[in-house]
């Protein structure tokens, strides 16, 4: 009577034990997202976090990968850099995620960037500014295309249209400051010089004082370097002020959501982004075309907004993160190893090839010079 | 700097203005009448921004308008009725601390309903490209209209609290809260009216300089400091010191511009309401008799 508890437990032990291993095969693969859905910077985290869904479930539908599946842990930063790195811990301390993708913004990229590097998580940023892979960090990685390169195929094309003094706007966010120190860096190279440098807050709402100063100046184009709706505003400001100028907008005005928002102001506007925005305009041979077009079909034919390049971003993270852990395993080292070794990976900003000194992967024609036109964006045209 | 420099400052000045002018009016006609600082005024403007978009899709834009205005009165009608009614003489701390917790209230909801996005009304007049041209100044049509509709305010305010029964019955109320209650006011009532009052110009604000400045669920919390700052630098409880308090502090983050980073209007604005403060407690136009016999 005393011994059939005793062997109860026993074989209760027993089964548990043999049935562990198979739960541990099973057990989804947690990938972390900081994103920044909500703030000044929604217009980048939304779509972001958007396609991440998508994309998850996608995935597992078709089951998963390497025999599992994906579980997404997304957090939403607001845009701050505090609140990303305390979600950062958490998804790293408590939850021991595989990987990390975000967050939105160089900000609050960089204050996550000591976290990534300290545990051995990967990061598969969605931010620009060069800081975060320029020194390499060997579990940082980013996908947006450099913003240092977007300054120079702004400034190449303010040389044809023969500018020379430009005004600066930016705003006091890390992609902000980035692209402020990249602007003043590599204007002297293409004979530009900079008249009015102005930062502002990135929660301002009217800038017609700043851009009061760039009239007084008697600038011959203005380059806005921000990612805030300020970035719409802005423009409006300039054309009610009657300063007539070429505005040139940094890649952060890849989402048709600002042009809506600028209206009639947004007329003419020129900035550099990825071909997710004209898609539909590339010619059939182009090796991007086919990616665009499915990832645009699905993204508007579920959420009925039109496709961005952040939403973009966050697809050629998903993807490249997917693809390594298919070639490596779900081993963290591995799949690292495997990430680091991309070699022409098709995707919504260009073709990755990444090494071990280069964890961005893309190069100057990553971009296209766009034009908005009529309200939408076309390929600008010289 | 040319006078047409001046001159475009400050028409930006006034810009800005307008809309902490009328946060302002807002904080004093609740104190006045109860002696509360409701920090939930800046959701006022907010929703009167949003409802009018909203409302804009399927009705003309006056209608839509005065649709929101109606709406924002009512939310700040339930606000009073549903928080503020039952306290039994509140402390200022603990008042302070209730308003501050429904602004964040109103703040989520308005998150959960309207999402993330950033919305404007369309311009009154014209677009977003047309501008004015006087005298070498050019800016859009609606700042006139914020302008306009700022005057509006005051105007009518002015002309309610004077001239009408009601308004005279409030006075009476700020002035000494027993001995209106004494002569039979019914002041139960008046609080309900003055929340409601000071929700119903906040949202006209709101939709009216919503063009220039875009409104989304979180523009709140900062007018309602920004406008605290203006009702505090005029001299709490006088409402038209903090229209010209309003138009101060616009005017100086404007022309701060010129001569230090862009990123430092907010720095400025609360750097001279400091100042102000140091000499003078009860306010710019606050007199220093009254501020002593207040509760604080």
């Amino acid at each position: 009577m005393k011994k059939t508890p005793i062997l109860a437990l026993l074989a209760a032990g027993g089964a548990a034990l043999a049935a562990s291993p198979a739960l541990a095969a099973d057990e989804p693969i947690k990938v972390g997202a900081l994103l920044s859905v909500t703030g000044p910077a929604s217009f980048l985290g939304a779509p972001e976090a958007r396609t991440l869904e998508m994309l998850v479930e996608e995935l597992n539908a078709k089951g998963g990968v390497a025999g599992r599946k994906i579980q997404l842990l997304l957090k939403d930063t607001g845009g701050s850099p505090e609140k990303a790195l305390s979600f950062a811990k958490q998804l790293v301390d408590e939850e021991q995620v595989f990987a990390i993708i975000g967050p939105s913004t160089s900000g609050e990229t960089m204050a996550v960037k000591p976290i990534a590097e300290e545990s051995g998580t990967l990061l598969l940023s969605c931010a620009a500014a060069e800081a975060i892979v320029n020194p390499v960090a060997k579990w940082v990685f980013k996908t947006p295309q450099k913003d240092s390169h977007a300054v120079v195929r702004i400034f190449q094309q303010m040389k044809k249209m023969g500018v020379t003094r430009i005004g600066v706007l930016s705003s006091n966010t890390g992609f902000g400051k980035a692209g402020k120190d990249q602007i003043a860096k590599i204007a002297p190279e293409h004979g530009i010089t900079i008249v009015v440098d102005e930062v502002y807050d990135k929660a301002a709402t009217d800038l017609t004082a700043e851009v009061t100063k760039l009239k007084a100046a008697g600038v011959q184009a203005v380059l806005n370097w921000s990612i805030e709706p300020a970035q719409a505003i802005v423009i409006k400001n300039i054309r009610q002020i009657g300063l007539d100028v070429p505005i040139f907008q940094s890649h952060g005005f890849g989402n048709l959501q600002y042009v809506k928002a600028a209206g009639a102001a947004a007329e003419g506007v020129i900035f550099p982004a990825g071909r997710i925005l004209v898609a539909d305009k590339l010619p059939d041979k182009h090796p991007q075309k086919a990616v665009l077009l499915a990832y645009k079909r699905a993204y508007e034919s579920r959420y009925k907004e039109d496709v961005s390049t952040f939403g973009g971003h966050a697809w050629d993270a998903f993807h490249l993160l997917v693809n390594a852990i298919r070639a490596g395993g779900a081993d963290r080292a591995k799949a690292r190893d495997a990430l680091e070794a991309t070699q022409g990976f098709v995707g919504t900003a260009g073709l990755f090839t990444m090494s071990p000194a280069d964890h961005n992967g893309l190069g100057l024609d990553a971009f296209e010079m766009l034009v908005v036109k009529g309200g939408g964006f076309a390929v600008l045209s010289n | 700097m040319s006078l047409e420099l001046v001159l475009q400052y400050l028409v930006a000045g006034l810009t800005y203005g307008t809309i902490y002018a009328v946060v302002g009016v807002g904080f004093n006609i609740i104190y006045n009448t109860t002696g509360i600082i409701n920090f939930a005024q800046g959701e006022f403007v907010m929703l009167g921004g949003m409802t009018a978009v909203t409302l804009h899709a399927f009705l003309p834009l006056p209608l839509a308008i005065a649709g929101a205005v109606l709406v924002t009165m009512g939310v700040g009608a339930l606000i009073e009725v549903t928080f503020i009614r039952w306290l039994w003489k509140p402390s200022v701390l603990r008042m302070i601390v209730i308003t501050i917790g429904i602004s964040i209230l109103v703040r989520e909801a308005a998150l959960h309903l309207w999402g993330e996005q950033v919305r404007a009304l369309p311009y009154f007049t014209g677009d977003e490209v047309t501008s004015l041209d006087l005298g070498g100044v050019r800016f859009s049509p609606q700042v006139l209209w914020s302008l306009g509709v700022c005057l509006f305010i005051v105007v009518a305010l002015w002309a309610f609290f004077q001239r009408t029964r009601v308004g005279r019955q409030m006075r009476a109320c700020a002035a000494n809260r027993d001995a209106a209650i004494l002569c039979g006011i019914p002041t139960r009532n008046l609080v309900t009216l003055s929340f409601v009052l000071s929700a119903g110009i906040g949202a006209l604000a709101g939709a009216v300089v919503s063009p220039i400045t875009y409104t989304h669920y979180g523009i709140g919390s900062g007018l309602a400091i920004k406008g605290f700052t203006v009702a505090v630098l005029g001299g709490l409880g006088n409402s038209f010191a903090a229209v010209a308090a309003g138009f101060l502090v616009g005017i100086l983050e404007s022309f701060s511009v010129w001569l230090l980073p862009a990123a430092y209007t907010d720095a400025v604005s609360v750097t001279v309401f400091l100042a102000i403060l140091f000499f003078r407690p009860s306010g710019l136009f606050g007199s220093r008799e009254i501020a002593r016999l207040k509760a604080y």
